[in-house]
């Protein structure tokens, strides 16, 4: 066992650890926020996504050994506990960019990643290229790309978008 | 139509949960005291078992048991349930091998559960699994299902000969061979309809529990039909009596027919929780999922159309060899038969049909319903064989299906379904306009002068759905009724709780169900609320799948709502002192007609529980209605897809450039959620067509066993969508719907390939139709590639 102190969600953390102990387990197991999910072993899915010092990373694919001293904000520190959603997670609802859900907080964090990276003004071409590395099995990803576009231009527009950086 | 009522496309419900996070699905579920299981399996696909040594992984830290198959076997724990006796030709039930829930004697497929390691931790229980030593002699293993049924292949299990499940044929085959003898021209097509895994993005998952004190289990699974799990679990897996059992299937990230069955591992949680005293988790890995979870799809098929002289078609005959995989699964024996064959007519009159279909078992994990279930199969063999006849005789493919359409309903077809309604030239109409077919022609020119190739493909389908009259499904073999359930809930303040048989893995029933009640009642949507998942809770329900929920669940409601209206009525009549039979309910307001008087819903509901204005004897107190919902017909959704690619000749990659989709579902409930049923479905089927593969090697090695190799289509291969709707309303339930949730799979594969082989300019080609196949083909075609203008 290894200690790792970090922030999560804005709030800072120390937990003993398994060596073997990834981010996602951390995240699921020893602080129990479920909402970050796990649907493959070989980092293809992108279920797992979370933003670490900002920046997208799945966390099936870090240690939690490696993250000392890291900012990791998951789906449940998008949106402040008692405050309005993101303009990000309104779009996916407003657009029907959910069916199951299982996917959907890593898709949700992808796209708050992609619009830091690429802007607000987002193309149906770029955003299913960026969508790479998120696989949806329920949606034909035909309305999560609409989402994605209608969330970055709401994110221009004002919003919750610090709760992002 | 009010905002919240039938046909609004309201914003869903439950996505507030799954958009913060807060989601229940199975694994984020835990137990006090939980231990974790960790099944071995098998890495052999055909192996008897010599020995099982567990000595030194049980002295392993943490670890609190070790089960095997003896173990299973002698506690007499089933496992591998098939719930549909398919009869074979020869009159005797089919060869379903009964078996223990972990394998006892015999291994049959790579990935077949041999032992459970259950530990404090899930690591612990990893590391405990690698000390287990199971010795096994090796046996010759069959893959091929053309190989499984000859003499000379290994036998997999004792009770079936050559490997055969059943030989089964439906229709007049002499009828059908004399009209093919009397044909003009006979078309004939070879098709793998290529096997697949269903790869829902949630991995399954188990938590079993035991209560000593009031000697009772309760199961945490991921299950599309809750009840049908405590059913098998009880009734025929022998688990724990089935009023000694509750099942929870709490939030389910997408199920696409896996979910369905019951498993080795959910049966084995239950029955270790109480052997450890704990409850006992397990959640699978994705390359577990990928070895065990029901594979889909994989038939081989000779098919053939006769048409006459004028270009109609006389007759439809089709051989199936379908690969059933390794042991039973609940649904198997029905999807390559009655799931199937009962679709071949499509959307066209024709006369006779003969289908035979030889169902083996192989060294490969069992095969069973994947989003769409039979019904995808049969529409790439109609699909094909209509553009296939189309092309030959020198037709357009549009007339000559035209020419074919059933026009005139019912319409009873020569495999047992009779159509109830259908307008197929309305569908084919607004699709050609929605796709701009008149414009192709100059797009395909446009295009080559850019060297690309263009093409188009049509799929003008009709499936079976809305599963199933009881009696009907049992007179084929089923085991089961496929009625639904609902049980309206009025609360004395007026809100109200459905109790759903039906049970939503991503089909947004928490709104389209309570869109229904709020339409009815006049009452605001967010006080409705729907209950399902839990067999505590709701009685019974024969859950999602089959694309049922809309047309047998809503119905099963609406007759509950029925009995609710009325039972209100009877109380609204005592409070208004007048004739039940003078009052009205609209818009929420009983009135007594003819009148200004009136009490709100919200008045009756309280009346009914307070009781004091009528006698409690003549007039039960309360609010409370249920209703079973037994459908007398399936229903027929219709309709036509059209599929435009482009393909580089360069690089063999497809790029799909347009894809119209105008289906007819009857009514729908909420147009929002009946269009993402179609991308999904749509993108399900395109996946199947152009890259997903599931490849065993000849020694029974399961190739595409991860992510990495298994394709899944992502966002960049597919294309947007335009979707219409043409409505001719299902005349067999109350509201008039069909149902969606599959048609969108059933339809594609079809389309996909229609216009891939028209861009190539070859008869056929294989699915997937990956790159590097559509660049072979393209090489041995005899199509000049276009060149720049």
């Amino acid at each position: 066992m290894a200690a790792v102190s970090l922030k999560v969600n804005g709030k800072s953390v120390t937990a003993d650890v398994d060596p073997r102990t990834l981010l996602v387990q951390l995240l699921r197991e020893n602080l129990r926020l479920t909402g970050t999910h796990v649907g493959c072993d070989t980092s293809q899915c992108g279920a797992c996504v979370v933003l670490v010092n900002g920046k997208a990373v799945k966390s099936c694919t870090v240690l939690a050994l490696q993250l000392e001293g890291a900012d990791v904000l998951s789906i449940e520190g998008l949106a402040p506990a008692d405050g309005p959603l993101h303009p990000m997670q309104e779009a996916f609802r407003e657009n029907h960019g959910l069916q199951c859900g299982y996917c959907t907080p890593g898709m949700i964090l992808t796209a708050v990643d992609m619009v830091r990276r690429k802007g607000h003004n987002l193309d149906d071409k770029t955003i299913r290229e960026e969508l790479e590395g998120n696989i949806c099995r329920c949606t034909g990803y035909h309305n999560i790309v609409k989402a994605i576009a209608a969330g970055a231009r709401a994110m221009q527009a004002g919003g919750a978008a610090k709760a992002a950086e | 139509m009010s905002a919240t009522g039938i046909g609004a496309a309201v914003r869903r419900k439950e996505d507030h949960r799954f958009i913060t996070g807060k989601g229940h699905y199975t694994d984020d579920i835990n137990r006090p005291g939980q231990a974790y299981a960790y099944f071995i399996r098998s890495p052999h696909a055909h192996a008897t078992i010599k020995s099982i040594d567990t000595k030194a992984a049980s002295r392993l830290s943490g670890v609190a048991a070790i089960f095997t198959g003896a173990d299973l076997t002698a506690a007499k724990i089933s496992g591998h349930i098939c719930g549909w006796t398919v009869t074979g030709s020869d009159g005797k039930p089919m060869k379903a091998a009964p078996g223990p829930a972990l394998a006892h004697d015999k291994v049959r497929y790579v990935g077949d559960e041999v032992a459970v390691v259950i530990a404090d931790t899930y690591a612990q229980a990893k590391d405990a699994a690698e000390k287990v030593v199971v010795e096994y002699a090796l046996l010759p293993a069959v893959i091929d299902p053309k190989a499984a049924a000859k003499p000379d292949a290994p036998q997999i299990h004792d009770i079936a000969p050559n490997n055969t499940v059943y030989n089964w044929q439906l229709g007049d085959k002499a009828a059908t061979d004399a009209a093919f003898a009397a044909a003009a021209h006979v078309t004939k097509v070879d098709i793998v309809n290529n096997r697949v895994v269903p790869a829902a993005i949630e991995p399954r998952a188990a938590i079993g529990e035991y209560d000593s004190g009031s000697d009772s289990f309760t199961l945490y699974t991921t299950s599309q039909n809750p009840h049908l799990a405590r059913l098998v679990l009880s009734a025929f897996a022998g688990v724990a009596p089935e009023n000694k059992l509750r099942v929870i299937a709490p939030d389910i990230g997408g199920g696409f027919g896996s979910k369905i069955f019951i498993y080795a591992e959910e049966t084995v949680c239950i029955w270790a929780a109480k052997k450890v005293g704990r409850p006992v988790k397990w959640t699978a890995e994705r390359s577990e999922s990928f070895l065990v979870d029901a594979h889909g799809r994989d038939h081989i098929t000779h098919a053939e159309l006769a048409l006459d002289a004028s270009g109609k078609i006389t007759g439809m005959r089709v051989h199936t060899i379908a690969n059933l995989g390794a042991y039973p699964s609940a649904f198997w024996s029905c999807v390559p038969t009655y799931l199937y064959a009962l679709l071949l007519s499509g959307q066209y009159n024709i006369p006779q049909i003969y289908c035979a279909v030889d169902a083996v078992y192989t060294n490969t994990a069992p095969v069973d319903a994947v989003r769409g279930a039979g019904r995808p199969e049969a529409t790439f063999v109609v699909e094909r064989l209509i553009e296939l006849a189309a092309r030959a005789t020198g037709r357009d493919p549009v007339a000559f299906r035209r020419a074919n359409f059933i026009t005139s309903f019912p319409h009873q077809t020569p495999v047992i379904v009779c159509y109830d309604a259908g307008d197929y030239g309305a569908s084919l109409d607004k699709a050609l306009a929605l796709a701009d077919y008149k414009g192709f022609a100059k797009r395909k020119r446009d295009a080559a002068r850019n060297g690309k190739l263009r093409g188009i493909g049509f799929s003008t389908y009709i499936e079976a759905c809305g599963l199933a009259p009881s009696a009907a499904v049992g007179s084929l073999g089923a085991a089961i009724g496929l009625w639904e359930s609902a049980e309206v809930r009025v609360n004395p303040t007026g809100s109200v709780e459905v109790l759903a048989g039906s049970h939503s893995h991503g089909q947004g029933h928490e709104t389209t169900f309570a869109q229904v009640v709020a339409d009815r009642l006049g009452i605001p949507i967010e006080s409705v609320s729907i209950v399902h998942g839990d067999t505590d809770k709701v009685q019974f329900g024969m859950g999602t799948y089959g694309s049922r929920s809309g047309a047998v669940g809503i119905s099963a409601l609406v007759k509950a709502l029925d009995k609710v209206e009325a039972k209100a009525k009877k109380v609204a009549a005592h409070l208004l002192e007048a004739a039940e039979a003078d009052i009205e309910f609209k818009d929420g307001k009983f009135s007594v007609a003819g009148t200004d008087k009136s009490v709100p819903w919200g008045g009756v509901a309280l009346n009914a529980y307070i009781a004091h204005k009528f006698n409690g004897q003549e007039l039960e107190p309360g609010l409370k209605e249920g209703a079973f919902w037994d459908p007398t017909n399936f229903t027929f959704p219709a309709g036509c897809h059209i599929c435009e690619v482009e393909v580089d000749p360069e690089t063999g990659n497809t790029e799909i450039v347009a894809w119209t989709a105008v289906d007819d579902f009857g009514v729908v409930i909420n147009p929002m959620i009946v269009e993402g049923q179609v991308h999904g479905g749509v993108a399900h089927g395109i996946g199947q067509a152009l890259c997903e593969s599931a490849i065993y090697n000849k020694d029974g090695q399961f190739l595409t066993g991860s992510l990495m190799d298994y394709c899944m289509p992502r966002a960049d291969n597919l294309p947007v969508m335009k979707i219409g709707m043409t409505v001719t309303k299902c005349p067999s339930n109350p509201l008039g719907i069909k149902g969606c949730g599959e048609a969108g799979a059933i339809a594609s594969p079809a389309a996909v390939i229609n216009a891939i082989t028209d861009a190539i300019g070859t008869e056929a080609i294989a699915m997937p139709a990956t790159p590097s196949a559509v660049w072979v083909a393209l090489q041995k075609s005899d199509r000049s590639l276009p060149h720049a203008a």
